[in-house]
């Protein structure tokens, strides 16, 4: 690494951030379960498998369109245990709250968490709070750490997509990430745009009803937007993956706000989002159950997964996108923050 | 949608076919066409342009990204002005990457202490000012497209009487960086593929004198895969026909004369200045500064900045990369100690940079 001191790209969710996990604690931390680099761990306990995951909010705003940071905490960590096949549990919230945040403010955001995690049928079963003064933190941070159960034998993973598999995605792209970057620009365009915040837990259980031997990894792509976690489950998995532009579900009001901003949907977060790598057999009834979920009615065969054309040396996996007019471009994760351009 | 409007029909698969198929029936020889704006570079690659194309038509990126082109001296300015206690620095987000000769970008000045607000348009700038006692500065990054908003908020600020917002301006005008292209005798170009916004505001008739003395073709294009594939076609049947014409396939927002109002506001409030760019070194006329009764915003005279110059970063060929004459794999740093995470020169900084572009969408 070398910046030597902690950047806004680090937190961007991309190869930045990878890298300072991979550089400052991986190697201190090492031990087989952190270093599958799912998102929940995954603990035995007799014969119960848990999930179990944790993760920071700090968004700017902290109301928006379409939700608050409160929805995004309580949506986020059940996510992150959905992804691994867990049924929640039980959500802990800690939060820091900045000397002079209004309490007016507060409660409303704890409105919003409790309604969000009355609506998932998750509930929060212990907290924490903290002040600190004012300017040495912005308004509201909150953690979230959540618990689930594993159904037996269920085993998911960015590294076991196969050549012939498809890609699955639940729906349109680019939601959350360009409402807030419009929200920070004052963009007019924001009445069309909102959050897709949502918990995926419903869906997920869908998908394990319908078949859940055919399905292979389940990710949402949060930071670093679809892009990066393509990428990511291309390399681990050693295949490459063929995704096709025409097939990308993307709200007309998110791709006018995107050319304005200069920004690729494909690499804004997502927070309602789900990407299915599963076994073509049972491919369109995958489909159909996604459909059949509130969560997923926009869902779409993205793509497919074959073999790694890559030579045996270099890096392996990688992801290419037909493009709407018929040309062929490579997918690369996120390398940093993505910013507004010039012109 | 807006979206669907603008783009309605110029990203239709059959048409591209179509172009594609022309294309390849009309270029019978190899040649080379420079596409001189750095919008079009990111979205040939966006939409797989050169993948379409047939092995004789090779596309080179050339100085038309904004921040590419800033030179190394008027970079570090700019990372010392926003360490100087006091001062906001309002920028575009590209700049923020940006490293300076010192090793440092404002990225990692802003992590130390500095501030350093990203902005989304020059008023959100002003916007900041009215609002602090704080000395605002913006710099002025870019070319004719850029520079009439600029000057509407230079003419705003002055209006206002805003004595703490500043301009740092190294602002550029395509033209004389054109012809100082062209008469490069190393480079072999056979077509401009010239920028569409920046020809909005300067017209068709600005790149007359410079097809007719270097006998060159330029196509002015639009942005979208079927406005750049059409421009392509043009061209390779202009060479293939010996002619040295200005076309416009780009009607639809560029005229032959452009945009005389922007032009007026534009030297309302700057005169010509020679400038330095990288790559392409210092070149007559080719820059911008703010005339003198604007004084009271040019943070350059407030702080009584003079052109500094500072070498290239070791190994980095950004300049031989900015003029076309090699590709961003030909450098020994392409992807190895420079990348989009960790970029030594300014091409892999800027989204719109040729070896961002290279890299991002793995071209080797």
């Amino acid at each position: 690494m070398t910046a030597k001191s902690v950047l806004l790209d680090h937190g961007s969710g991309g190869v930045a951030s990878r890298n300072l996990i991979e550089e400052i604690f991986l190697p201190r931390l090492d031990n087989p379960i952190l270093s599958q680099f799912e998102d929940s761990a995954i603990l035995q306990s007799g014969s119960t498998r848990l999930a179990f995951t944790t993760d920071s909010y700090v968004v700017d705003p902290i109301f928006f369109p379409g939700g608050d940071i409160g929805k995004l905490a309580i949506h986020g960590t059940i996510n992150d245990l959905a992804m691994q096949g867990a049924s929640p549990i039980g959500l802990s919230l800690a939060l820091i709250l900045e000397e002079g945040f209004a309490l007016a403010e507060l409660e409303r955001l704890a409105d919003s968490i409790g309604e969000a995690a009355k609506q998932s049928g998750v509930p929060v079963v212990t907290g924490d709070t903290k002040v600190v003064p004012r300017g040495k933190a912005d308004k509201i941070f909150i953690t979230t750490s959540g618990v689930g159960i594993v159904p037996d034998k269920l085993i998911l993973g960015s590294g076991l997509a196969r050549p012939g598999d498809i890609v699955l995605l639940s729906g349109t792209i680019g939601d959350h990430g360009v409402t807030i970057m419009a929200a920070r620009a004052g963009l007019s365009i924001q009445s069309t745009i909102r959050s897709d915040t949502a918990p995926l837990h419903r869906l997920v259980a869908a998908l394990l009803r319908e078949a859940p031997g055919s399905i292979r990894c389940l990710r949402d792509p949060t930071r670093g937007g679809v892009a990066t976690v393509l990428s990511e489950i291309a390399v681990k998995s050693g295949v490459r993956i063929d995704i096709n532009e025409k097939n990308l579900p993307i709200r007309p009001g998110v791709e006018t706000a995107c050319e304005m901003l200069g920004l690729d949907p494909l690499y804004l977060a997502n927070e309602g989002k789900c990407i299915a790598i599963v076994d073509p057999a049972h491919g369109a009834a995958l489909l159909a159950a996604m459909r059949a979920t509130k969560e997923g009615r926009d869902a779409v065969v993205l793509g497919s997964v074959a073999e790694t054309d890559t030579a045996p040396h270099s890096s392996g996996g990688r992801v290419i996108m037909k493009t709407v007019i018929g040309g062929t471009r490579i997918v690369g994760p996120l390398s940093g923050e993505p910013l507004p351009r010039i012109c | 949608m807006l979206s669907e409007q603008l783009t309605e029909g110029f990203r239709d698969r059959e048409l591209a076919e179509k172009l594609t198929g022309r294309i390849r029936e009309a270029a019978t020889g190899p040649l080379r066409i420079m596409e001189v704006c750095g919008t079009h570079t990111m979205a040939i690659f966006r939409h797989g342009i050169r993948s379409l194309l047939p092995g004789e038509v090779e596309l080179i990126s050339g100085p038309g990204c904004p921040v590419c082109v800033t030179s190394g001296g008027d970079i570090d300015q700019i990372i010392d002005l926003a360490s100087v206690p006091g001062v906001i620095l309002a920028t575009f987000g590209d700049l923020v990457r940006v490293p300076g000769s010192k090793g440092k970008n404002l990225a990692e000045v802003r992590a130390a202490g500095a501030r350093v607000e990203i902005v989304y348009s020059p008023a959100d700038a002003l916007k900041i000012a009215e609002s602090t006692d704080r000395l605002v500065v913006f710099p002025a990054i870019g070319f004719e497209t850029t520079i009439p908003v600029i000057a509407a908020t230079v003419l705003e600020a002055r209006q206002k009487k805003l004595g703490n917002f500043m301009f740092l301006v190294s602002h550029k005008v395509v033209p004389p960086a054109l012809d100082a292209l062209l008469a490069d005798p190393e480079l072999a170009i056979d077509g401009l593929l010239c920028p569409g916004h920046v020809s909005a505001i300067i017209g068709a008739q600005a790149y007359q004198p410079i097809a007719e003395q270097f006998h060159i073709p330029c196509v002015i294009a639009g942005f979208e895969p079927i406005d750049i594939l059409s421009a392509i076609y043009r061209l390779v049947c202009q060479v293939r026909e010996g002619r040295a014409e200005v076309e416009n396939t780009y009607g639809r927002v560029v005229t032959t004369n452009g945009n005389a109002r922007a032009r007026k506001m534009i030297e309302a409030v700057f005169e010509p200045c020679d400038a330095d760019w990288r790559g392409l070194g210092t070149i007559p006329g080719s820059g911008l500064a703010l005339r003198d009764e604007f004084r009271a915003h040019d943070a350059g005279k407030y702080f009584a900045l003079n052109p500094i110059s500072v070498p290239e970063p070791k190994g980095c060929r950004c300049g031989e990369i900015l003029t076309g004459k090699v590709k961003p794999p030909q450098c020994p740093l392409f992807n190895t100690r420079c990348t989009p995470t960790s970029p030594v020169g300014p091409c892999m900084v800027s989204s719109e940079g040729t070896c961002a572009a290279y890299s991002k969408y793995g071209l080797s």
